[in-house]
Formats: structure tokens, C-alpha cells, sequence
């Protein structure tokens, strides 16, 4: 039964005549019969019920009565002509009682069936025109037939206009869709517009009680609106409410933070992203490298190029330009910075102030050439239609963007760990870190072996660039807005790190998100800043600090 | 300076240093009594340096006691305090201020108020410069006063840097292989150096060279894994068939 | 004493020509009319006078970098406190002629419907309280942030990296209104200093010649601090800090004072600043900033003064030189000389000078020392 309510095939919102379609007309027959309604044979081929000759009056108490009959009567299009009563567009022949619906093109079509009824010459029409007390029964009857309605977002659309209608007029409707009702949503929402009504009608205080705890229990801003807005009920109730009110405040404090530490992760992989490249060079070569907020930027070009060039080249192709940007983003990025290596990092080494200074100016020079080359002015770069929108999880709104970088960072930081820990370059870099000397007496080629550990640090800035493309501005001050977060976030971590990266980017992330709503995101940075200041006193190291012989030396 | 010649001056008793888990100096214990010269022997890593830093208080012991003359604790202290307090530290590597002079360097190591409000002076005095000349005297390396100290050869820079501690002044002298690097006429003359120190002055000495150790004829610890495998005289050392094993081979 | 001062030759020499120049510039100004061969136009007065304040940052900057070793990418934050502390008195001279006509409130504050001035506000009405806090703000924050800094024994790069999120955290807290230091925009629109317009030759002459004499004055600080034995310590600490503190020094002690007179002359040069330039606002706290002054000092040679002043003066020519005929290359001319400088001239120009002089003299060992 309920497998072909959920295959009726409706589109969203409330159904009008035209979509009511045949399967429909047997539900609702078959509904009614279940309501043990003595359902009367549904005038098939344009003979019009009873029920529906019924509204044909001018007199209101008549008319009231009738919408009131028609609900209960089995009516197929019952909901669609309660509509058009409503918005002015049902008439009636005064001749034989029967009654029309006027379409949006203005054509007169047959209320039970829908059908252009041809012929009908409009000058013999009258409008049926309401007053508040058929609004009143046009409403009532329009809401126990959407809780009614095979599609389960209508029922739920109409439990939540009775929630905040708190018309106890729909209890009976209620209770009698309640019995039957199983899609899990709908029952719940069902249940909280009971207790709604409940609180809005004269009910004894049990009934009521048990109403607002049941309310309390929906938890969102629309049940605590209901609940402080009560009025006129028992010092009982009033204090239940009271509590109630209380209790949600507590829970959406805790969604509040839930939603804060998730913006918080997001941030923080973002700042993973843009440091873990610097905690590659910095980290295990000891080389600062100010022009690796440079590397992102040109990260964040290549993939505004690739885009560009699939939208001219290949528009089918468009949705997937990030999964081509991200390898070409990572080459470019590696190239410039193996370049950088061989052209100026290596006359460096050993001097790590002269190195800040050289690739500060560096960074100067790629802005530079990057303005020149696009222009100074922000460039769009694309969501593909995977990373757009949102979705709630649990009261939480995720969106699908952030949650990407989320999971990028996550392959990103695996991926690196796992070059470093079982690749024999990695073997190579991490005894090059450890004893220079002694590697190259082994054999390894340690110029090469620098040279390829910036290039790799260079092109995971690459990947960064990529992910903030999707959330930021690509423009060619990109790189400067993340350089001294991500110093921030490796000196923070303890140098030569990866997990102490990955903490400290999700604690600065976190930290930073949980301190805006209560300082204001600019003061919320100026303390984060400044806690860091603080904290580097007490640890110089870092949150994971390499002990022994080789930190002296 | 309230220690008498023969008193207990230097006390470590149970220091233990753990870094990352491995144990640099496991529950060693050491007395240096006034006036004495130590040798102080053993393997790479046998915690010879870390005992030092441990003495000079750069680095804090995991657990152990380290005391300096009359109950001063070492372990509560930072490297200037224990300085102040007369232990003076040649390192392994000679460090000296390289981009000053020879003389500016052993004027910078002569004792005096070290405080920075003190320092806003300009010509040395009289009986500084009488004791700078001293010394250069005792180092030979009168006729280098002008030079940057970067300039000179490595022996010179060991012997600068003994100047400086002799310049110090320091009630113990603690000093990491000097003679690494040295010719043999220049060992021979820094063995008889430290002997002449030692008149007036406490000193341990870490060394690997064991024909210079037994030249200094004093009393020797030999070190093993953090902790004392042997003491005694140089002969009764080098004739314990464990020291054989681990250190000085067969 | 007298021969500490003078015993620099480059120094002395410097000195010299900054007199010379400054007092040629002015009387070149002032003395012969518009039309004249001999007659000085007022913006190369007032250029002149942005100069000297500048060097005067780089020297502060040489003190701790050249001689300390601390690289410092955040003076900036000084130099911007002095110059905020030298607006907020010009503001307060403006009194009720600002465009709103208030008798006390600056145009800002009425704009934001203040009623009252804050109380850090108060006092900045008096022209020598207002210079005491240029000195004195500038001097407690070095203070404050170089006794935890130096206490914790952080030096190298993380410094250099904390000293830049200080003056970027300064930035983002100047950026706000209510702040109460005019947000944005900052203070402008000065009007007058000690009774006289600042819009007159005589008065850009007399900043002029003021920052002159402030130079000269660092320089003669500069070069006594380091010839007494506080310098030679304080190189010491550059070049081997740990073997300093087995000789029984407190380096933090020496890093401290060296800073703290560091940025009060970069107070001092901010608040000589601001009435040149007439306008103060948060971009002076930008990092970039920071490390531009950094490479005035690289470029002309760190660890001599002379060069500190030869490398502003000579940067900033360049600088006006390249922003006003070909503005898109200078980013690329200023890139171009941090990584030149770095890789190709290390002690920089000065700093070459003395090395060439002292190996014909000496036949000895390099001056620099490792960064």
C-alpha cells in the first residue's frame, strides 16, 4: 500500500488539477473506503458528484458546509477545487449547479474531471466568492487533505503549516493520518503539529503537558517560538514550556558548536593544505621559503588556465577540469619550485635569515609576473556541480565544497606520509635530514635529493591551490593571505612533523572558528595570533618536538 | 669560594637523561673533590657531553641530584647562574667569537659584573688589560691580539678558548677534548698547561686520547652507556678487562 | 667615550654628508625663490625628510639584526605606533576646525556618533606627552613581547615569524573602527604642529632638518652602544649565544635593551614621519613594510649603521625613482634586489667597503658573521 503511495509520481509542492492523475483518483477512492466513508460512485465522464454541486451557492454558511462535505466525500480533485475556491478561480452554472475551474490560459474546464469542458459560454458562469468563515473552512479542509496526500513531502509540508498554525481543528485529521502513517519524517513532524494543535486548543493540562514535552523534543527555533509564545495556559503548563525553552536553547548552543567545529575542521584542512608543503621544506630541509604562499597562487592559476581551457575546448569535460588541474597544478608547482632550488635556495643553505630574504623577494617577483600576465583583478574559477550546494546533517549544514577539501587534505596528508615512509625518495630525504654528510658518503645524491624534496614541497602548495580555488579568491595576493597562517600553523606543530601539522592546522582551524561568534572573526584572529605568541614562548619546539643530539646541532 | 682543598665539590649522584626513550645518562654518579683533576673516558655516546650539559646546566636531568660546592643545586639552575657560580665549559669544537678580536674575546671572559646595564663601558682597565696580557702570555697568543679571532688555526682557537676559561676564572673547569686536533708538540704543551691550571683551579676533562690522559696521571672515570663502568687510577682503568671490551678494544 | 664615537671613519663619514645634505636641502628651500638655479623644490624636502625617517627605522633595525642577530620582521609595528601616537596629537590640534566643526571630538569619532573621547585619547593634547608615548608605547611592547620572546629562548626564523604575525595582528586591529584610531582610513588632514601650519616651507624645513638631527643622534646611540663592552657582548650573542651563557651572561638581558632602543627609535622616526607624510593609517603595519626595511639594510650592509642609512636613502630613491616613471617594474626591481643582494652581496654595500678595507689592512677573517 504505502510502495504505491511513494510511486505515485508526483512532482513537489501542492498538486493542482492537472497532475492529479488517474492513480491518484483510485487512492483516494480507496482511502475513503478505508475511512469507511460512504464513498458515492465518482461520476465518471463529466457527471459531477454531489459533493461538488454542492458548492454551486451563493450563500456562506452553505458554501462552508459544502468545502467541509467535499473533504470528507472521496472526491478525487477535492484538494485541487478547494484551491481554486480559494484563489478565485472556481464558477459555477447557475443552471444545473455545475461547477468550473477558469485554467491560467483562461479556458473553463470541468472541476471533477479536469477536462476542458468545450462550449461553455462564460457569460453563464458566476464566481463563487468566500467570506472569512469558508476561508476558515477552505483552510481546515486544504490542510486534512495535504496530511492526507500520497506524497509524502505535501504531508509533511502540511504538518509543519500546522504546527505553526496551532489550529486544533486538524487534530481529528491528524490523529486519523497518524494511524496509518510509516514514513518515519512525516510521523514525527505529525506528532510535534499534534502537540502544536493541542497547545493551541482547550485540551486538558495531561494532554498539553505531554504536548510540549513531545514539542521540546523536536528542538529547533520553531518549537521554541512555540514555546515561549504561549499564552494562556496553567502555571503547569507554563513552567513545562519554560523548561522546554530552556532546553532547546541548550541544544542549539551544542548544534551551534557542532556547526563551528565542523566550519573550524574546514578551516583548519585549509590551513593543513597550504602548510603541509611548507612543513616539507621548512620542516625537514630547514629552508623558509616566503614564496611558498607563491606556489599555492600558482596552483590556483593552473587549475583557473585548465578550466579556462576545457570551457573553450571541451564544455563536456568541465566537471571533471579538477581532476586534470590537480596533477598539471601539482607539475607546475614543482617545476618552479625545483628551479628555485637550483637557482637560489642552493647558495642558501645554512643561512636561513638570507634564505626568508631571498625568497620573500621571489615571492615579490611571482606576484608580479602573475598580476602582469592575468591582471590584478580577481579571476573566477568554476565549483563543479559535485562540490556545489549543501546538504544537513543532524541540524549541521555541510556543503559539499568545504567537505571535498576536508577529504582532499585528508588524501593529500596520507599521500605525502606514505612518499616519505615507503618510497626509497623518502628513505633518501629523511637521512639526508638527519646526517647530510653521512648520506652522501652512502651514495645518495644529496643535491639531487634537496632539489626533488623542494620540488615535491613546491607542487603539495600546488595541491593547495587547487582546493583554494573552490573557496577563495584566485587572485595574485592569494598566496600572501595564507603564508603566515601556514608558518604559523608548522612552527605551531613542531618542525619536521606531519601529524603535528595536521593537529595544530585542525586546533588553529577549530580555535579560530569556536573564538568568532564570541570576538568577531578580525579580533577572533588578532587572539589566535596572539595565543600562538604565547604558546611559542612556553614551547619554542612546537606541540611535537624532535628531542636529542640532533636539535643542537 | 668557601670550598677547601680536599672538600666534596662536585656531587651527581642517580642522574638520569632520557631522550626519546633512549637513556644518555643512566643513574650516574660522580664526586669531584677540590682541587682534583678528572679524566673522564669512554665510547662515543657514553654520555660524556651529556654530563656536561647536565653540569652547565643546559640540559635538566630526568631525575638525580647535582650538586656544586656547598649544597648549590645544579639542577635548578640556569647556564649563567652556574657560571656565576665559577664553573667554566670548553666545548668540544673550539666556539670562540670569531668575528672579534683575540683580545676582545678574553675581555669579554674575564670575570666581572656581567649584568647588561654594567656593560655600557668603553676602554678596559689597567688590570685588565694586565691580566689579558697574562694570559695571552700563558696561550701564546701574544703576538695575535689584533686578530679576528675566526683567523686563527684550529689548535690556536682551543688554546684561545682556554684562555678565556682561564680568563673566567672558575673554581671548576670543565673541559671536552682539547687536545682533538692538536699536534703532538701541541698536546704535550696542553697536558702541561692543565697540570699548571690545576694548581689553582678543579678541572674535568673529557678526553679520548689515552696516551694524553695517562700523561695527566690523574684519577680516571670511565663511562659506558650513561653510567660508571670503572675508576680509578689510569692503570687499574685500562687493566679492567669491561673497559677492554667496550671501549678500548683488544 | 670619544674615540668609541668617532673611531668609524664610514660612520663619521655618513654623518657628514647626512648634516651636509640636509642642511643644504633646507637652505636651498628657504633661502633662494622659486626659479632660481640654487632653489631646492618643497617636495624634495619633504622626500628628503620621508628619507631620513627611514633611515632612521633601518638603523634600529641594524642594531638588532646586524649586531644582535634578531631579524626582526615586524618593526614596522613601531615605527606605526610612533607615528599613530604623533597623529593622535596633530588630530587633537585640529580641534574644532575638522569638517564637523566638533571642539574635541576628531571628524572619525563624530562620524561613528561617539560622544565622548576615549580615554587613551586624553593627554595626546600635549605636545611633549604625546612624544614621551611615541617613545614609550613602541619601547613597553619590544619590552614586553622581547622579555617572554627572549626569556623562551626563541630566536632564528621563529622570531623572525612571530615578529611578523605581531605587526600583522596590530594591522588587523587597527583596521577596526572601533578601535577608536579612525579604522581605515586612519588620521589625516593634519592642520598644524607647535602653532604652525604644516603646510608652510619653513615648517617642512624645520621636520626636515628635526629628522636630520634625529639621524645623527641614532647614529651617535647606535655607534656608542656598540663599541662599549655592551656591543661587544651583544655580538657575542650573535655569534654564539650558547658559549655567551657559559660565560655567565644573561644574552636576554643584552637582546632586550637592544630592542627596546631599537624600536624607540622606530617610535621616534614614526612620529617624525607622520607630519611629513601627512597621514598615518593601518597599511604602515602591513608585513610587507616590515620586511622592506629589512632589505634597506641588507642592500646597504648589515652590522656597519653607515650602511643602514646608505641602504634607506639609496632603496627609497630607487623606489621613488621606479614608482613614479615605471610602476609595474618596480615590484620586479625590488624582488630582483632582495634575491641579488642576497646571493650576490651578502654584507652589502657598506658592509663590502669595510671587508675590502680591513683585508688590505688585516689580511684577516670575514666581519660578517652567520645570520
Amino acid at each position: 500500500m504505502v510502495a504505491r503511495w511513494g510511486t505515485a509520481g508526483h512532482s513537489p509542492g501542492v498538486p493542482s488539477l492537472c497532475t492529479a492523475g488517474r492513480a491518484v483518483r483510485r487512492i483516494v477512492a480507496t482511502l475513503a473506503i478505508l475511512l469507511g466513508l460512504a464513498a458515492p460512485a465518482a461520476a465518471q465522464g463529466g457527471v459531477q458528484g454531489e459533493a461538488i454541486r454542492a458548492l454551486a451557492t451563493t450563500n456562506f454558511d452553505e458554501l462552508a458546509r459544502a468545502v467541509e462535505r467535499l473533504a470528507l466525500s472521496g472526491e478525487p480533485n477535492a484538494l485541487g477545487i478547494v484551491e481554486a475556491l480559494r484563489d478565485g478561480t472556481l464558477l459555477f452554472r447557475q443552471a444545473d449547479r455545475a461547477v468550473f475551474w477558469r485554467d491560467a490560459q483562461g479556458r473553463m474546464r470541468d472541476a471533477a474531471t479536469g477536462e476542458v469542458a468545450e462550449g461553455v459560454a462564460p457569460a453563464a458562469l458566476r464566481p463563487l466568492r468566500v467570506n472569512n468563515r469558508v476561508r476558515r473552512a477552505i483552510d481546515a479542509t486544504i490542510g486534512a487533505l495535504s496530511l492526507s496526500n500520497p506524497d509524502p513531502r505535501v504531508r509533511l509540508a502540511a504538518a509543519e503549516r500546522v504546527f505553526r498554525s496551532r489550529d486544533p481543528d486538524a487534530i481529528p485529521a491528524l490523529d486519523a493520518q497518524l494511524a496509518r502513517e510509516t514514513e518515519a519524517r512525516v510521523r514525527h513532524a505529525m506528532e510535534a503539529a499534534r502537540a502544536a494543535a493541542v497547545l493551541g486548543s482547550a485540551m486538558a493540562d495531561d494532554a498539553k503537558l505531554a504536548a510540549v514535552a513531545l514539542i521540546a523534543r523536536r528542538g529547533d527555533l520553531e518549537a521554541r517560538n512555540l514555546l515561549a509564545g504561549l499564552a494562556g495556559v496553567s502555571e503547569a503548563v507554563a513552567q513545562a514550556a519554560a523548561a522546554g525553552v530552556a532546553a532547546i536553547d541548550r541544544r542549539q548552543a551544542m548544534l551551534r558548536i557542532v556547526q563551528d567545529i565542523y566550519y573550524g575542521i574546514s578551516l583548519g584542512s585549509v590551513l593543513l593544505l597550504a602548510a603541509i608543503g611548507l612543513a616539507v621544506t621548512f620542516g625537514t630541509m630547514g629552508v623558509i621559503n616566503m614564496a611558498h604562499g607563491e606556489m599555492v597562487m600558482l596552483g590556483a592559476y593552473t587549475t583557473f588556465v585548465v578550466q579556462e581551457a576545457m570551457r573553450r575546448n571541451a564544455p563536456w569535460l568541465l566537471d571533471w577540469s579538477l581532476a586534470f588541474a590537480v596533477p598539471l597544478a601539482f607539475l607546475v608547482s614543482a617545476l618552479a619550485g625545483a628551479l628555485v632550488e637550483r637557482l637560489i635556495i642552493r647558495f642558501l643553505y645554512g643561512r636561513p635569515l638570507e634564505t626568508l630574504l631571498a625568497t620573500f623577494g621571489l615571492s615579490l617577483v611571482l606576484q608580479q609576473a602573475v598580476r602582469t600576465i592575468f591582471g590584478p583583478n580577481n579571476r573566477e574559477v568554476g565549483n563543479p556541480s559535485w562540490m556545489s550546494g549543501a546538504f544537513e546533517l543532524g541540524g549541521v549544514l555541510v556543503t559539499w565544497n568545504r567537505l571535498w577539501i576536508i577529504v582532499f587534505s585528508m588524501i593529500v596528508l596520507f599521500g605525502l606520509m606514505l612518499v616519505l615512509r615507503r618510497t626509497a625518495f623518502g628513505l633518501a630525504m629523511r637521512a639526508v635530514t638527519q646526517n647530510r654528510r653521512m648520506a652522501g658518503s652512502m651514495g645518495i645524491r644529496t643535491p639531487w635529493v634537496d632539489c626533488m624534496t623542494f620540488a615535491l614541497g613546491s607542487g603539495v602548495a600546488g595541491l593547495a591551490g587547487v582546493a583554494l580555488s573552490q573557496i577563495d579568491n584566485v587572485s595574485p595576493n592569494l598566496g600572501q593571505s595564507y603564508i603566515i597562517d601556514s608558518f604559523m600553523v608548522v612552527v605551531f606543530g613542531g618542525v619536521g612533523n606531519l601529524w603535528g601539522t595536521l593537529v595544530a592546522a585542525m586546533t588553529l582551524g577549530i580555535v579560530n572558528k569556536l573564538l568568532e561568534p564570541i570576538a568577531g572573526a578580525v579580533l577572533g584572529k588578532i587572539v589566535v595570533l596572539l595565543l600562538l605568541v604565547l604558546f611559542i614562548q612556553r614551547k619554542p619546539r612546537g606541540l611535537f618536538p624532535l628531542k636529542g643530539r640532533a636539535v643542537e646541532s | 669560594m668557601t670550598t677547601q682543598q680536599g672538600d666534596t665539590l662536585l656531587y651527581l649522584d642517580g642522574v638520569t637523561v632520557t631522550f626519546d626513550g633512549f637513556r644518555a645518562l643512566n643513574t650516574l654518579s660522580l664526586v669531584l673533590t677540590a682541587g682534583e683533576m678528572r679524566a673522564v673516558i669512554g665510547p662515543n655516546g657514553a654520555g660524556k657531553t651529556t654530563m656536561m650539559d647536565v653540569i652547565t646546566g643546559r640540559t635538566r636531568p630526568d631525575a638525580g641530584k647535582a650538586i656544586f660546592g656547598d649544597g648549590h643545586d645544579l639542577t635548578r639552575l640556569d647556564e649563567p647562574a652556574i657560571a656565576a657560580l665559577g664553573i667554566g665549559r670548553k666545548f668540544q669544537k673550539p666556539t670562540v667569537f670569531e668575528t672579534q678580536t683575540v683580545e676582545d674575546n678574553v675581555l669579554l671572559a674575564l670575570e666581572g659584573d656581567r649584568r647588561a646595564r654594567r656593560a655600557f663601558r668603553f676602554a678596559s682597565t689597567l688590570p685588565e688589560r694586565e691580566r689579558i696580557d697574562q694570559i695571552l702570555e700563558t696561550v701564546h697568543l701574544s703576538n695575535h691580539r689584533e686578530r679576528l679571532a675566526g683567523g686563527l688555526s684550529h689548535g690556536q682557537k682551543q688554546w684561545l678558548e682556554i684562555g678565556m676559561l682561564l680568563a673566567q676564572d672558575p673554581e671548576l673547569l670543565l673541559v671536552d677534548e682539547p687536545v682533538a686536533g692538536m699536534t703532538d708538540a701541541e698536546t704535550e704543551e696542553t697536558s702541561q698547561l692543565l697540570v699548571e691550571i690545576n694548581r689553582s683551579h678543579s678541572i674535568l676533562v673529557v678526553e679520548h686520547d689515552i696516551a694524553f690522559v695517562r700523561a695527566l696521571g690523574v684519577k680516571v672515570t670511565c663511562l659506558h652507556e650513561g653510567s660508571v663502568l670503572a675508576e680509578g687510577s689510569i692503570d687499574h682503568v685500562s687493566a679492567n678487562p669491561r673497559v677492554i671490551e667496550v671501549y678500548l678494544g683488544r | 667615550m670619544r674615540t668609541a664615537l668617532f673611531s668609524d671613519r664610514l660612520v663619521v663619514a655618513v654623518a657628514i654628508i647626512v648634516a651636509l645634505v640636509t642642511f643644504a636641502i633646507g637652505i636651498g628651500n628657504l633661502a633662494f625663490p622659486p626659479g632660481s638655479v640654487l632653489h631646492v623644490p618643497t617636495y624634495v624636502v619633504s622626500l628628503s625628510g620621508k628619507y631620513l625617517c627611514y633611515a632612521l627605522l633601518a638603523l634600529g633595525i641594524d642594531l638588532v639584526w646586524g649586531y644582535g642577530g634578531i631579524l626582526s620582521l615586524g618593526h614596522g609595528v613601531f615605527f606605526g605606533l610612533g607615528g599613530y601616537a604623533m597623529g593622535m596629537h596633530l588630530m587633537r590640534l585640529i580641534g574644532p576646525r575638522g569638517v564637523y566643526g566638533h571642539a574635541v571630538l576628531p571628524d572619525f569619532m563624530v562620524f561613528l556618533n561617539w560622544k565622548e573621547l576615549p580615554w587613551y585619547w586624553y593627554g595626546f593634547d600635549s605636545f611633549a606627552f604625546a612624544m614621551l608615548m611615541a617613545m614609550l608605547v613602541p619601547g613597553l611592547l619590544a619590552f614586553g613581547f622581547g622579555f617572554l620572546a627572549f626569556r623562551a629562548r626563541v630566536s632564528g626564523v621563529y622570531l623572525s615569524i612571530i615578529t611578523q604575525a605581531l605587526t600583522f595582528a596590530t594591522m588587523l586591529a587597527f583596521f577596526r573602527n572601533d578601535m577608536g584610531f579612525g579604522g581605515n582610513n586612519g588620521l589625516t588632514d593634519f592642520r598644524e604642529l607647535l602653532g604652525f601650519s604644516l603646510r608652510t616651507d619653513e615648517m617642512r624645513v624645520g621636520l626636515l632638518w628635526a629628522s636630520g638631527v634625529a639621524v645623527l643622534l641614532g647614529l651617535a646611540v647606535c655607534r656608542l652602544m656598540v663599541a662599549s663592552r655592551f656591543g661587544k657582548v651583544l655580538l657575542a650573542v650573535r655569534d654564539a649565544e650558547a658559549r655567551v651563557r657559559f660565560l655567565g651572561y644573561r644574552p636576554e638581558s643584552y637582546k632586550l635593551v637592544a630592542l627596546v632602543v631599537s624600536a624607540v627609535m622606530a617610535g621616534i622616526a614614526g612620529a617624525l614621519y607622520v607630519p611629513q607624510v601627512g597621514i598615518i593609517n593601518p597599511s604602515e603595519f602591513a608585513p610587507m613594510n616590515s620586511i622592506e626595511a629589512v632589505i634597506w639594510v641588507a642592500v646597504g650592509g648589515r652590522g656597519t649603521l653607515a650602511g643602514a642609512v646608505v641602504g634607506a636613502v639609496a632603496v627609497n630613491l630607487l623606489k621613488t625613482f621606479f614608482t613614479t616613471r615605471l610602476p609595474e617594474i618596480w615590484l620586479f626591481a625590488l624582488g630582483g634586489l632582495f634575491i641579488l643582494v642576497t646571493l650576490l652581496i651578502p654584507r652589502g654595500i657598506v658592509g663590502g667597503i669595510v671587508t675590502a678595507e680591513r683585508r688590505r689592512a688585516v689580511g684577516a677573517a670575514p666581519i660578517a658573521g652567520p645570520a
